[in-house]
């Protein structure tokens, strides 16, 4: 059924439809709203078979997550940000037990300092972790990975990671076709563990192995994420059979047949990348961008074909790796092992800063004509920057950086973009 | 594609005015996103919320820089904020205003090289009116369909009552209807 809601509605609903079992919450933000539909619907009885477990913390939330699903129950729980990171402990040890959580992510930067808006810092710190990660495009596609990562999720035995761009997705009122609960149930049938803590069979999980098995037990994580690659496609295809449309899958190209110039990026910003294609392509340039959903598994093999043929790349990423520059870089380059083109590394909507059309037009323009730096980042303030390493360089105890520089900025309020 | 931008401060509805007008929008068959300005929203801080209306899927995520029409919740961000930064000439303003343009300053806007179709109505006294509370977006949202056309009243009465509970939702479409009175026979005068 179409309908106009809000990205965190869609997908709290979307995950109902999955019929969870145990889903342990704890507020942040921007993820909250996911939780919160979701206790609604169990606490008025239209989410049955499910309890929902408020917890004191982040880790505790991983950890009954952890509890719940080595019991046997589907289970699903949502974070964002600084949660994320205090429950990493307990996110490493969900996948090296092969337990099949479902976990959104409501994608925010990581502090210090503070700030409670979008970027890829918090998943990206996971991206070892063992979990797969999908990263959505739009709200539609949010929802329906949802449906496809518990069946990925129980196939595998692996847990899954779905990444939303907080506010910019999880805030926004968009149009969705909310599927029926006939046609998740065809797709994704009950959870039949291949591990279960049973009274009546007692096993114990989470032995402590050491280096005579360690590799053995690690290689076999990394195996499962190279099955991945073969069940991500597979699973996408059978949803479109079920539910008439495209989403998910490895990567999706845009115009990049005989593109010159190909933009490569994860999540919401390849809408915007989209446009910025289309208007370049009338002007007569040979542009194209390919959007990669799947991040863990890295689609090294279908990415090289994709971007074979370009004479450059420009990979966007919301996450910075410092002291080195891009993440998602990393693994386009290594895709491109031996094929000789220009790459570019471009830091863009660190914590939440708008990504525009002006700016990436002038940004793939300069891409173009082949003048960018190995690392770009996007809208940099330079006369900020500038001012504070001048200041620095002058004084000694120059005092907290971000303060000097939000002095030196002013009031943002009366600002638009 | 239209583009609104909506200006107020922090507990005036702001995002669920454009929530709202995304759902009417909807229910006319078209597709529409609406959401919020992302700043720190607190109470009485400026906030903005953005809306877009097209007749095919909507791709752009940046903020409505180049907006076709603005609504305005507070006149008092009127000497704070950049409010019309990105409008083009002829582009819609609606403030909410128990003064004229002229009282407001803002005549040569109207009168001048811009064009602005600018028009101002009593946004919070129909909410104190009708809702028994200051929150001035139901009625601005039926002024809104007034003054531009762009969306029917119908659907704007429709997403009301899909936001609210059936009690208050009556409430605020009694606001939003006399506001669309209102601004259709201040439009009439104009094209009078």
């Amino acid at each position: 059924m179409l309908k106009q809601t809000e990205g965190s509605h869609a997908v709290a609903e979307a995950v109902a439809l999955c019929r969870p079992q145990v889903i342990c919450a704890y507020p942040i933000t921007p993820q909250t709203h996911i939780v919160e539909g979701l206790g609604e619907m169990v606490k008025a009885g239209e989410l049955v078979n499910c309890e929902y477990i408020n917890v004191e913390s982040e880790f505790a939330a991983m950890s009954v997550a952890i509890g719940a699903s080595a019991a046997g129950a589907r289970t699903y729980t949502a974070t964002s940000s600084q949660g994320l990171l205090f429950m990493a402990e307990a996110v490493y040890n969900a996948a090296g037990l092969g337990l099949p959580i479902v976990m959104t992510i409501g994608n925010r930067a990581i502090g210090a300092p503070i700030n409670i808006w979008n970027d890829h810092s918090d998943s990206m710190s996971m991206r070892d972790a063992g979990w797969i990660q999908l990263y959505a495009e739009t709200n539609q596609e949010a929802l329906d990975l949802h449906i496809q990562a518990f069946r990925l999720a129980e196939e595998l035995v692996c847990p899954v990671m779905v990444c939303m761009d907080g506010f910019i997705l999880t805030h926004a009122y968009e149009r969705v076709d909310m599927p029926t609960q006939r046609q998740v149930d065809a797709f994704l049938p009950p959870y039949v563990p291949r591990q279960v803590l049973d009274p009546s069979d007692p096993v114990s999980i989470g032995a402590l192995v050491g280096p005579e098995a360690f590799t053995e037990v690690r290689y076999l994580s990394h195996h499962k994420q190279l099955r991945a690659l073969g069940l991500i496609p597979e699973l996408a295809a059978e949803f479109k059979k079920t539910f008439g449309r495209e989403s998910g899958g490895l990567i999706r190209t845009y115009r990049s047949e005989d593109a010159e110039t190909i933009v490569v990026a994860l999540g919401s910003l390849n809408g915007t990348v989209q446009e910025v294609v289309d208007a370049m392509r009338e002007s007569g340039s040979r542009i194209g961008s390919v959007s990669i959903c799947s991040f863990r598994p890295f689609p090294l093999a279908v990415l090289r074909e994709a971007l074979r043929s370009a004479k450059r790349v420009v990979v966007l990423e919301k996450c910075l790796a410092v002291g080195l520059g891009g993440i998602v870089s990393d693994g386009v380059r290594k895709s491109l092992s031996g094929i000789q083109l220009n790459g570019y590394t471009v830091i863009a909507g660190l914590g939440g800063r708008a990504i525009t059309r002006a700016s990436l037009t002038r940004l793939f323009e300069d891409a173009e004509r082949d003048e960018l730096e190995q690392v770009t980042f996007l809208d940099l303030n330079a006369d900020v920057v500038s001012h504070e390493l001048e200041r620095e360089s002058r004084t000694r105890r120059t005092g907290p950086t971000a303060e000097a520089i939000l002095r030196r900025i002013g009031t943002v309020a009366s600002q638009i973009g | 594609m239209f583009q609104i931008r909506i200006h107020g401060r922090g507990g005036q509805g702001v995002v669920s005015g454009a929530e709202m007008l995304s759902v009417a929008a909807f229910l006319e068959g078209r597709y529409a996103q609406a959401f919020p300005s992302f700043g720190s929203e607190r109470m009485g801080a400026p906030v903005m919320a953005f809306c877009r209306i097209d007749d095919k899927e909507i791709r752009l995520r940046e903020p409505v820089l180049d907006p076709d029409a603005l609504i305005v919740q507070d006149q008092t961000l009127l000497h704070q904020v950049d409010l019309f930064s990105g409008l083009p000439a002829r582009g819609y303003i609606l403030i909410n205003s128990t003064q004229s343009f002229d009282e407001l300053g803002l005549g040569g806007f109207v009168r001048g090289v811009q064009q602005y179709r600018l028009s101002t109505l009593p946004a919070t006294e129909l909410a104190l009116k009708h809702v028994g509370r200051a929150v001035p977006n139901a009625a601005l949202l039926g002024g809104f369909a007034a003054t531009t056309g762009v969306i029917g009243l119908a659907s704007v009465l429709a997403a009301i009552r899909e936001k609210f509970p059936a009690a208050i939702a009556e409430k605020n479409v009694a606001a939003a209807r006399e506001a669309f009175d209102i601004a259709t026979h201040a439009r009439e005068a104009i094209d009078a």
